[in-house]
């Protein structure tokens, strides 16, 4: 009840804000070029090669759709408002990252154009396609997830976004240790790699394992946000 | 209806409140008065649940704060020092979230925010902008989502901060019909606010309790020094030559400010007005014919009114003395 209260609110919130539409157009453009691109010059009638591609631009739109989320209630004073009706901190933060979680997948919709053009020109397998978009959407909540809890730990979304670029930057990144060293680090490292386990959804394998690494990811920094929203009045 | 005992506020060194025990009843409206920084917001936002005590025990309305968070919360309104709007959304869309939050049964929700858009006068601005409105406006839509669902206790941060004259005075008159229906905290820093909307008054300094009283008591205990401003068509020398004959003076300063032309200003400090309350009159009468036999006109006389600051001041000092004496 209190999550859906604020979840409508907070969409409704992003839906009149021109950085949503400035993201949503950003995340679009990039999309379409990507697409086009790689379509024109392989011929090919596959969303691999556009799907490897879109972590770069979830790193560029991902903090820039989070980065309001809590540290502008602090910015505006509007948590005090929403720290005293009845709601618990979890339900603010799940309420929270429901809305711009929402966001992201109309965004991800939208993007359903370039599957539909592949199959009036062709006819590519279904599968890897729908498990390319399952993939896309748990990365992006991932990263989406990150974004919220670095706009938990401070009053200005500047360094929430900034923040939470550079996290999912070292996420990206992580993997490189295992080239760089060997043992329990190396092993550490390459379970950590967000980017590696997308890879096996965009070639049509749904891997419980990585499901339920995307969705423990999501959940402890989705907990990690409550509690550092809890410590702040606390302190 | 709100009970605090022993309550004590630490952020990282310092305490910002400290060993405050009050209690206030069903129905009273209940005034705090203290200067900037003496803990007004943060004992306000421990009562509404935002931030829990350090030390010490806070129930409202049958609810402990550590117990059930949630619960207390369900039954107090607050309007913080800054009101707490969501620009982008309409007034009436703010206050129907406002409404769901605190479980205001669908079918009712908009009759209900309505009734209470209506209470507060912000009727004509309901689909306008909230961030768009003027200080005084969003005071009042900010009172607004502190009434929505009705809640049994009301916590007021300088309700009337940011208003303008009338607008004032309407809060203050919302604010006196509320009294009954709900249990009200508020906070000022402004003296005749308090005496004329609050039963009784807690003056807080440095985090900690200093005075609680009726606003009557207190300012019978506060104004044993009274103050008058005097201005006469004269010279300084001829009126300070006719208030010597005048007895109950404590005290003159000549203020230097530009006054008409052939006349004087003086601001008087009177003695210690007797248990009675008659003296202060009879000085001013003592002063009116005084002057009156010398042929020096009075164009203005006046009770200074008392500003926070000088009572608070003298409730200050008067605690140190007591101290030092002790010591």
């Amino acid at each position: 009840m209190a999550v859906f209260a604020i979840f409508k609110r907070e969409l409704k919130s992003y839906l009149v804000s021109p950085l949503a539409y400035a993201a949503g157009v950003v995340f679009l453009a990039i999309s379409g070029y990507f697409f086009s691109v790689i379509l024109l010059a392989t011929r090919v009638a596959d969303l691999r090669p556009y799907f490897l591609n879109l972590g770069v631009i979830l790193l560029l739109v991902t903090p820039l759709l989070t980065m309001r989320s809590l540290a502008e209630e602090r910015q505006s004073h509007t948590d005090e408002l929403l720290m005293t009706l009845p709601a618990t901190a979890a339900q603010i933060v799940v309420g929270k990252y429901l809305a711009v979680l929402a966001l992201y997948a109309g965004m991800l919709a939208l993007t359903a154009v370039y599957p539909a053009l592949l199959y009036w020109l062709s006819d590519p397998p279904a599968g890897p396609i729908v498990s390319s978009y399952v993939g896309a959407l748990l990365l992006g909540g991932t990263f989406l997830a990150v974004g919220v809890f670095t706009s938990s730990l401070t009053d200005s979304q500047m360094v929430a976004g900034l923040l939470c670029f550079g996290l999912i930057l070292l996420m990206w990144v992580i993997n490189w240790l295992a080239f760089a060293m060997t043992g329990p680090i190396a092993d550490a490292a390459r379970q950590l790699a967000v980017f590696e386990r997308f890879d096996d959804f965009t070639k049509g394998l749904i891997d419980s394992t990585h499901v339920l690494f995307y969705v423990s990811a999501i959940a402890i920094l989705l907990f990690l946000s409550v509690r550092s929203l809890e410590r702040r009045t606390w302190m | 209806m709100i009970q605090l005992v022993q309550v004590g506020k630490r952020f990282g060194q310092r305490w910002a409140v400290q060993d405050l025990t009050c209690s206030v009843e069903p129905g009273e409206v209940l005034g705090f008065l203290g200067p900037n920084g003496a803990g007004k917001s943060t004992t306000m936002r421990i009562v509404t649940g935002y931030m829990p005590p350090t030390t010490g025990s806070v129930r409202v309305a049958g609810v402990d704060a550590l117990d059930d968070p949630v619960r207390l919360k369900s039954r107090v309104g607050y309007l913080p020092e800054t009101p707490p709007i969501y620009g982008e959304m309409t007034v009436r869309g703010y206050l129907l979230f406002v409404a769901e939050m605190r479980r205001v049964p669908r079918h009712r929700r908009r009759r209900h925010v309505d009734e209470v858009m209506e209470r507060t006068g912000i009727a004509d601005v309901a689909d306008r902008l909230a961030g768009r409105l003027s200080r005084g406006y969003k005071q009042r839509v900010g009172m607004a989502a502190a009434l929505v669902g009705e809640p049994p206790v009301l916590v007021l941060d300088e309700p009337t901060a940011g208003m303008d004259p009338r607008q004032i005075i309407e809060m203050r008159q919302l604010i006196r019909s509320l009294a009954g229906r709900h249990t009200i905290l508020l906070s000022s820093h402004i003296l005749p606010e308090v005496a004329s909307t609050c039963h009784r008054v807690l003056i807080i300094n440095k985090g900690r309790l200093v005075a609680q009283d009726t606003p009557d008591n207190l300012s019978a205990r506060l104004g044993g020094r009274r103050q008058l401003r005097l201005e006469v068509r004269g010279s300084r020398q001829a009126l300070e030559a006719a208030l010597a004959e005048v007895s109950g003076i404590a005290g003159i300063r000549w203020p230097s400010e530009p006054g008409h032309e052939g006349t004087t200003v003086a601001e008087l400090d009177l003695d210690p007005v007797a248990t009675d309350g008659q003296a202060a009159g009879d000085v001013r009468e003592a002063i009116f014919f005084a002057l009156a036999s010398r042929g020096l006109p009075i164009l203005e006389m006046r009770s200074l009114d008392r500003s926070l600051e000088d009572v608070f001041l003298e409730l200050v000092t008067h605690e140190d003395l007591e101290s030092a004496a002790k010591a």
